[in-house]
């Protein structure tokens, strides 16, 4: 693999505003008769990494997709930086959808590039499809996000010729293009090769020296361990634990976070 | 075959492949890009998700796959008129073969759109793209690729149809060689023409399908 180099001038997060850049708060979702989630609370620093851990189907999943409306909440209010959503207004309507959405950079577990673009193509298309800037302009800065994350070589390269770490990087290039506020991760790490993981969390963890807010949600213990600021455990559709890794990671205080956390640090226990 | 057999299938080249070069190849080019693009405004219309609009599209197809062809056509030059609506043969074949091609094509592109994984939407739109713009850069340029071999059967059977014209008034290349063959009875010889030369503009647009084929797999893995 390339190693992903040293940051760069225009990959640089916004310039932050005193206070959380997220909060929600109320945050209640259901599908069908199944509670999604349940008046799930929190905030997040500017610059800070936020890891949502918890088994599967307890609801972290869907708190990160309710941050940039991919799934919409059914009640709770999501502000980040100036942009507040009240989902118990209704009806949300498409604007106010799309201004939520145009804050955060989101990264898919199964990366969703687009498999008819190029590498370059597929950073560039935000910028230059949707927020209609200048080509030649964001093709120079879309080669330089390549470069962050290891990938320059790649640019003319269809998504279909790249090991899925290279794809899930270019993944991350792509959300980058867009300037986002914050970087929202949804199990990035999951649908990969054993031996293609830490090329991709490398990547991340320089995001987060960098100074980039983020969110995300992992299996990867030792990635909260080492780079999360906040970890919140979530069970249920409820946030049963938060704090630091140390304390959610290494001392958790409920048998639920200390089950889970056995169960994945140790499964043949 | 005797000599003077020979001499009416060579006499009929000519006549024959004008027919098929101003009329057959226009009439099926025509209509089939104008039905197209019906089609994908019917599509659209289907996978909208106001009942109203969807019900509209979904009564629009079954209509036009639930009656012969031969009928819409002939609703079309002979029946219209009693509204008080006339066209020439060729503009009402025109009118008939789009709005034919535009209820089958229908189906094809909706069901080509509803291939297209629904994480491509929901990508585009995290990267800001609306439904107009992933519409037409992210998830229409995929559909393509599935909807090709079904709408290369639509267009080759379109060629074939456009036969059904020569029952209006329209020359087209049956209806030619009909006229030659009349007078002098060598339907065999006259009709077997043609027949080759349907053939060969089939064979023709096979061949272009296969390259179309080719060019859109350039970008998945094989």
């Amino acid at each position: 693999m390339t190693e992903p180099t040293t940051p760069l001038t225009t990959a640089e997060p916004a310039v932050l505003q005193p206070g959380p850049l997220v909060s929600v708060s109320g945050l209640a979702k259901s599908f069908g008769d199944h509670e999604v989630l349940r008046s799930i609370d929190f905030e997040v620093d500017p610059g800070s990494v936020t890891v949502l851990i918890g088994p599967s189907g307890s609801g972290k999943t869907t708190v990160l997709r309710s941050l940039n409306a991919l799934d919409v909440a059914d009640a709770g209010v999501v502000r980040i930086g100036e942009v507040e959503v009240d989902f118990a207004r209704r009806p949300v309507t498409k604007q106010e959808v799309a201004t939520l959405r145009a804050q955060s950079g989101m990264v898919f577990q199964s990366h969703h590039l687009f498999p008819h673009l190029t590498v370059l193509e597929n950073v560039t298309a935000g910028p230059v499809l949707a927020q209609r800037r200048d080509r030649s302009e964001v093709a120079g800065e879309a080669r330089e996000l390549l470069r962050l994350v290891g990938l320059e070589e790649k640019a003319d390269a269809y998504p279909y010729q790249l090991s899925g770490g290279q794809q899930q990087r270019v993944g991350i290039a792509r959300a980058l293009a867009i300037r986002p506020k914050l970087m929202l991760f949804d199990e990035p790490t999951s649908a990969l090769d054993p031996e293609l993981v830490g090329e991709v969390l490398v990547v991340m963890k320089n995001l987060a020296a960098q100074g980039w807010t983020m969110v995300v949600v992992t299996h990867e213990i030792r990635f909260a361990q080492q780079v999360a600021d906040q970890v919140l455990f979530m069970d249920g559709g409820v946030i049963v634990e938060r704090g630091t890794p140390d304390e959610v990671l290494t001392r958790p205080r409920t048998e639920r976070a200390r089950q889970f956390l056995h169960r994945i640090l140790d499964p043949l226990d | 075959m005797n000599d003077q057999t020979t001499q009416l299938i060579l006499d009929s080249l000519g006549p024959l492949l004008r027919a098929t070069v101003t009329t057959t190849i226009p009439l099926t080019i025509i209509s089939f890009v104008l039905g197209l693009v019906l089609a994908l405004g019917v599509a659209l219309m289907r996978l909208s998700s106001v009942p109203v609009v969807s019900s509209l599209a979904r009564i629009y197809v079954s209509l036009v796959r639930g009656t012969p062809l031969l009928l819409q056509l002939f609703i079309i030059y002979y029946g219209l008129p009693a509204l008080g609506v006339r066209f020439d043969p060729f503009p009402a074949a025109v009118v008939a073969f789009t709005l034919n091609v535009g209820g089958y094509a229908a189906e094809v592109i909706r069901s080509a759109i509803l291939s297209v994984p629904k994480g491509q939407w929901e990508a585009a739109s995290t990267v800001g793209m609306g439904y107009v713009t992933t519409l037409r850069r992210v998830v229409l340029p995929q559909a393509v690729r599935t909807a090709i071999p079904p709408l290369s059967n639509t267009l080759i059977s379109l060629v074939k149809d456009t036969s059904l014209a020569s029952t209006i008034q329209v020359t087209e290349l049956l209806r030619v060689a009909q006229e030659a063959a009349a007078p002098t009875y060598e339907f065999f010889a006259l009709y077997g023409v043609a027949a080759v030369y349907y053939w060969v503009v089939c064979l023709v647009l096979s061949f272009v399908q296969s390259r179309l084929e080719e060019r859109q797999n350039r970008y998945v893995a094989t």
